[in-house]
């Protein structure tokens, strides 16, 4: 069959079967549901078929770009070191999540009590998430070392002030006449804040959390590029592309992605459970 | 909370900051101070010679603050900014990358998100993905895709503009769909009673109501752009920038160069977000909105 016509076709078909699931989808319902998570997929399906398409088709060289099915029959043929990669990445980026995010936020319970200090700190914070931070990658594994230790290191400093500046907000989302409730029970500062503003608070922290979930896996990867033992994602990627293994690239970054996508969604799903009195929430029921 | 006391805040702030990197310095660079006396022979240094020497070695783990200063002083005011010694001439390689990837980037963005807010099968089918390609560490791709490019014999700038341009294009191509969609249901039933076309509707109401947004994701996307650009000078370091900097600085233990780069980079993201905020005034005056 001729090459262009089976692109077309392809398209003509995924297009088609986009255009007419969102016409038979019910507006509301179990159906509009079902209809809304199947038309994203039929798309990407269509993306899929086509690449696949188009690069057999047209005989598009592996270095350039792989198939979909050689991606994934690397994917799985490389499993052992994928899984050796994404535990080296895995490493730095967890203890940097946790000690970047743990320090951001008690930076902002501390500043709490101190407006000077909130009105000194807080534009670095909007300052720095404008800077290209991933540039201090050398200065790091300068100082801790090759192995995953300096990876956490970047990710630290890239987390912790997306995470001081949403705490921060959240602290102040606490309403006025909760507070002055608050005071008429006669609580104190410890307790309004653990009864009343932390809880009130955790929408913003959980943005704050979800931001540095995209940011941190992003430090531990380029911060790779600058040196690392033979192992994690970021050295993968570097080293294939000198040795033009561009479906061994591919697989890993499908494998980050996969990552990302899967750190996301867990911290959204204990958003969900955790603050289940938000409004954006309660509105779907 | 005046501007005056705010400012205050923040030179407090900064000589803290300052204080800590001297003392830092001091302690950092004392291991390698001591040694360096021990290989002089010299073991009747005191306290006084081994704080001044921690301070202004040649290669420290960390550099004072002077030092860089000194740095930059000497990379961009005394040395011809044609020099691949000039930082000037780094930094103009990476600017002209990451202008032209978020001028492209933006304009895609800007494009798409009129197909997505007119388009109910692409909002429907596209959007999603947008979204979720957000929470992919889309930088990942950027070797790759100077290789690529490569191949086809593209070289120079165009690889680098092309990372600076699809990591702008996100965060304008969402903000702008949001922008779009922002009048509310009242407005929009308003130009209905009018009558007004789709295009009238969308030059008289969905665009002037888009501005905040347009200029809050140009904000992001100019320093997304810029990261881009550095990122994509690690992998193509032979052309110069400042990421070629940082990278020659990381091999040859140049820890002075490495500060002075990422302290130029720094500015020159913070001047992109300045004069995009100052763009984002004028427009809103031109407008008519009130301060």
């Amino acid at each position: 069959m001729n090459p262009i016509f089976a692109t077309l076709a392809i398209w003509a078909i995924g297009w088609g079967a986009v255009v007419g699931v969102m016409r038979i989808t019910p507006k509301r319902g179990a159906g509009a549901k079902i209809g809304q998570m199947a038309v994203p997929l039929l798309f990407g399906a269509t993306l899929l078929a086509l690449w696949q398409q188009i690069v057999v088709g047209f005989g598009v060289p592996q270095i350039i770009l792989p198939a979909p099915t050689s991606i994934i029959h690397k994917l799985i043929t490389s499993l052992p070191l994928l899984g050796a990669d994404f535990i080296q990445t895995a490493k730095g980026l967890l203890a940097g999540y946790v000690l970047g995010c743990g320090a951001g936020f008690i930076v902002a319970l501390l500043i709490d009590r101190s407006p000077f200090l909130q009105r000194g700190l807080l534009p670095f914070g909007n300052f720095v998430s404008a800077l290209p931070i991933v540039g201090i990658a050398p200065i790091m594994v300068m100082w801790f070392g090759f192995d995953w230790p300096s990876k956490a290191a970047v990710v630290v400093i890239m987390t912790f002030f997306p995470m001081l500046v949403n705490t921060n907000a959240g602290l102040s989302a606490a309403g006025r006449m909760e507070r002055d409730l608050m005071k008429t029970y006669g609580a104190n500062e410890a307790q309004t804040l653990l009864k009343l503003r932390l809880p009130a608070s955790l929408p913003f922290i959980f943005n704050g959390l979800k931001i540095n979930a995209t940011l941190a896996l992003i430090g531990a990867i380029v911060a790779e590029f600058f040196g690392t033992p033979i192992v994690g994602m970021g050295f993968r990627i570097n080293t294939e592309v000198g040795r033009m293994n561009i479906d061994m690239v591919w697989a890993t970054i499908v494998v980050a992605a996969l990552t990302g996508s899967a750190f996301y969604g867990i911290i959204a799903l204990i958003e969900r459970r955790v603050t289940f009195w938000h409004s954006s929430y309660r509105q779907r029921n | 909370m005046t501007p005056k006391s705010s400012l205050v805040a923040i030179l407090t702030v900064l000589a803290a900051l300052l204080v800590i990197w001297y003392v830092g310095a001091v302690f950092m660079n004392m291991d390698l101070q001591r040694s360096l006396f021990q290989n002089a022979n010299n073991d009747q240094y005191s306290t006084a010679d081994l704080i001044s020497g921690t301070l202004n070695q040649e290669r420290p783990r960390l550099p004072a603050p002077h030092q860089i200063v000194a740095e930059l002083n000497k990379s961009i005011l005394h040395t011809a900014p044609d020099s691949k010694r000039s930082l000037v001439y780094h930094a103009t390689i990476t600017l002209e990358a990451t202008l032209l990837g978020f001028a492209i980037g933006s304009a895609l963005g800007v494009f798409l998100s009129v197909l997505i807010v007119h388009l109910k099968s692409l909002d429907q089918s596209l959007m999603p993905w947008i979204v979720a390609s957000q929470t992919i560490p889309i930088i990942a791709l950027a070797p790759m895709i100077v290789v690529i490019l490569n191949q086809f014999d593209i070289t120079g700038i165009v690889p680098k503009a092309v990372i600076a341009a699809y990591l702008s294009f996100f965060p304008v191509t969402v903000g702008m769909v949001k922008g779009l969609r922002s009048p509310d249901p009242l407005q929009m039933d308003l130009m209905r009673t009018y009558s007004a076309s789709q295009w009238q509707t969308f030059f008289k109401l969905r665009l002037p109501a888009s501005v905040p947004f347009l200029f809050a994701s140009f904000k992001v996307a100019i320093a997304a752009a810029l990261i881009g650009a550095v990122v994509a000078e690690i992998t193509k370091s032979e052309d110069g920038g400042l990421g070629a900097r940082l990278l020659a600085g990381s091999y040859y233990g140049q820890t002075i160069q490495i500060w002075a780069a990422l302290l130029t980079a720094a500015s020159v993201a913070a001047v992109l977000v300045i004069i995009v905020g100052l763009l984002e005034r004028s427009t809103g005056k031109l407008m008519g909105a009130r301060p």
